[in-house]
């Protein structure tokens, strides 16, 4: 059983810890970070509650190991919004489109959609549903979701589009 | 749902990952994108002493062009490849089947190499190394050697890969330009492990096959080439082709498995079907009479 240093940026802070190596980087993040929007539903890669961004991409917290990430930008839930507390686009437009319920998946939603809406290339309405294969919404019943994808592929966000 | 301890290497070259499978005397266990393996740590089904991250080892990454075919590192990662040009260009069936494995959060992590070493055999990246032909470079301290796909397989997540040896390469043959894309995928949800799929290339002269490599996943232990039907489609006239006779061939070397999501009666009746569409469509051949 091996531990291991490692310097992290985390929602634009760097981060100094020393992690056990079968940590998980959820249970890193949620646990030592104290990033308690990732939400751990079935730790083996299905539901995608805990979806994060490692270096601009969105990817599944709880496969990956907490000493993979060294190195490396990550961003939660909790770097989203601007200091001010104003909402990121994605936040926005799910709050519109009325794309929650209970909550615990949405996190993970935010991530994919902030990654693939963050990047230089616009994001297609269709990449944007079909990504929403890797998370499990057990509330909404996606419709409110898709019209969230929808406000964002349209950059209607905002104008009132989706309420 | 965590891990059992185990410790961590973190090599930065081939040669010392390979000295460290070879210390470990059987101990250790490679993770690549750990899309698969990860689940199989948290649900402790694995329990390595040692997991040893390739991640960093530049020499294993990307994709190039190479003397009749293309080297695709296999720690290339699936999104990546999705998105390559020169796969693009030059292997179309295999960018096809990249779109369906696991979703696009998985695809961020997970590795062409890792899939295909690892053997799931419902899995696209093994079948499709099998159908196109690939050969498979293999290193450890004792050397390398190059072992074609369809031998690499020996049962679910079985390989010919000693416990002290990497995957360093997947070296994919040449298709002509324009040939003709063989891919379907029956899943319960997008992104599931498919219950039947089939994917392969064929080609195309005047109304002659002159070429053709086909494999299934999910219908048997490991990728199943489908050896009769290759044999009998290559050199047959499109115009007297059968899909449906040509699927009963390619339905008669799998060996699939009765499961909880479907009998193996269930797969191959799906199989059957999705072969005879998959030709006629690919092919354009009429309905048969």
């Amino acid at each position: 059983m091996s531990e291991h240093a490692i310097a992290l940026t985390l929602n634009g802070q760097r981060r100094d810890a020393v992690v056990e190596a079968r940590t998980s980087l959820a249970d890193y993040l949620r646990l030592d970070a104290g990033c308690t929007g990732v939400h751990l539903g079935c730790e083996h890669g299905v539901c995608g509650a805990c979806t994060v961004m490692v270096d601009g991409r969105a990817v599944r917290s709880c496969l990956m190991l907490a000493v993979q990430a060294d190195g490396s930008t990550v961003t939660t839930v909790e770097g989203l919004a601007a200091p001010d507390g104003t909402f990121h686009p994605v936040q926005q437009a799910m709050r519109e489109a009325h794309g929650l319920q209970c909550g615990f998946c949405t996190p993970g939603v935010l991530m994919t959609f902030a990654a693939l809406t963050g990047g230089e290339a616009k994001a297609s309405e269709d990449s944007l549903v079909s990504a929403m294969s890797g998370h499990i919404c057990r509330c909404t019943g996606y419709q409110g979701i898709r019209r969230a994808a929808k406000a964002l592929a349209e950059g209607t966000v905002g104008a009132g589009g989706a309420e | 749902m965590k891990p059992a301890p185990f410790d961590y290497e973190r090599p930065s070259s081939i040669e010392e990952a390979c000295r460290i499978l070879s210390e470990a005397g059987g101990g250790a266990t490679v993770i690549a994108g750990g899309q698969t393996l990860m689940p199989l740590l948290n649900l402790r089904m694995s329990q390595p002493f040692i997991l040893v991250d390739i991640g960093r080892i530049a020499a294993l990454q990307g994709v190039t062009r190479v003397e009749g075919g293309t080297r695709v590192g296999p720690m290339t990662r699936q999104a990546d490849a999705l998105a390559d040009p020169v796969l693009a260009a030059h292997l179309p069936a295999m960018v096809t089947a990249l779109g369906h494995v696991g979703h696009h959060q998985t695809r961020n992590r997970g590795t062409v190499g890792g899939s295909i070493a690892l053997g799931e055999p419902a899995a696209e990246m093994p079948a499709t190394a099998v159908a196109l032909g690939a050969r498979l470079e293999i290193t450890s301290t004792r050397g390398t050697r190059v072992v074609d796909a369809a031998d690499f397989y020996i049962g679910p997540y079985m390989t010919a890969l000693e416990p002290d040896e990497l995957l360093t390469g997947i070296i994919y043959p040449d298709w002509p330009e324009g040939h003709v894309v063989l891919f379907r995928e029956v899943a319960q949800r997008p992104g599931d492990f498919a219950l039947v799929g089939m994917v392969g290339a064929a080609v195309v002269e005047g109304d002659t096959l002159t070429r053709v490599g086909l494999a299934w996943f999910g219908m048997g232990p490991t990728p199943v080439r489908m050896r009769q039907a290759e044999a009998a489609l290559t050199g047959a006239s499109l115009s007297a082709l059968d899909p449906r006779a040509m699927a009963e061939l390619a339905v008669a070397d799998t060996a699939p498995f009765d499961d909880h999501h479907a009998s193996a009666e269930y797969r191959r009746t799906v199989g059957r079907r999705i072969f005879a569409r998959t030709l006629r469509e690919a092919l354009q051949l009429r309905e048969a009479a």
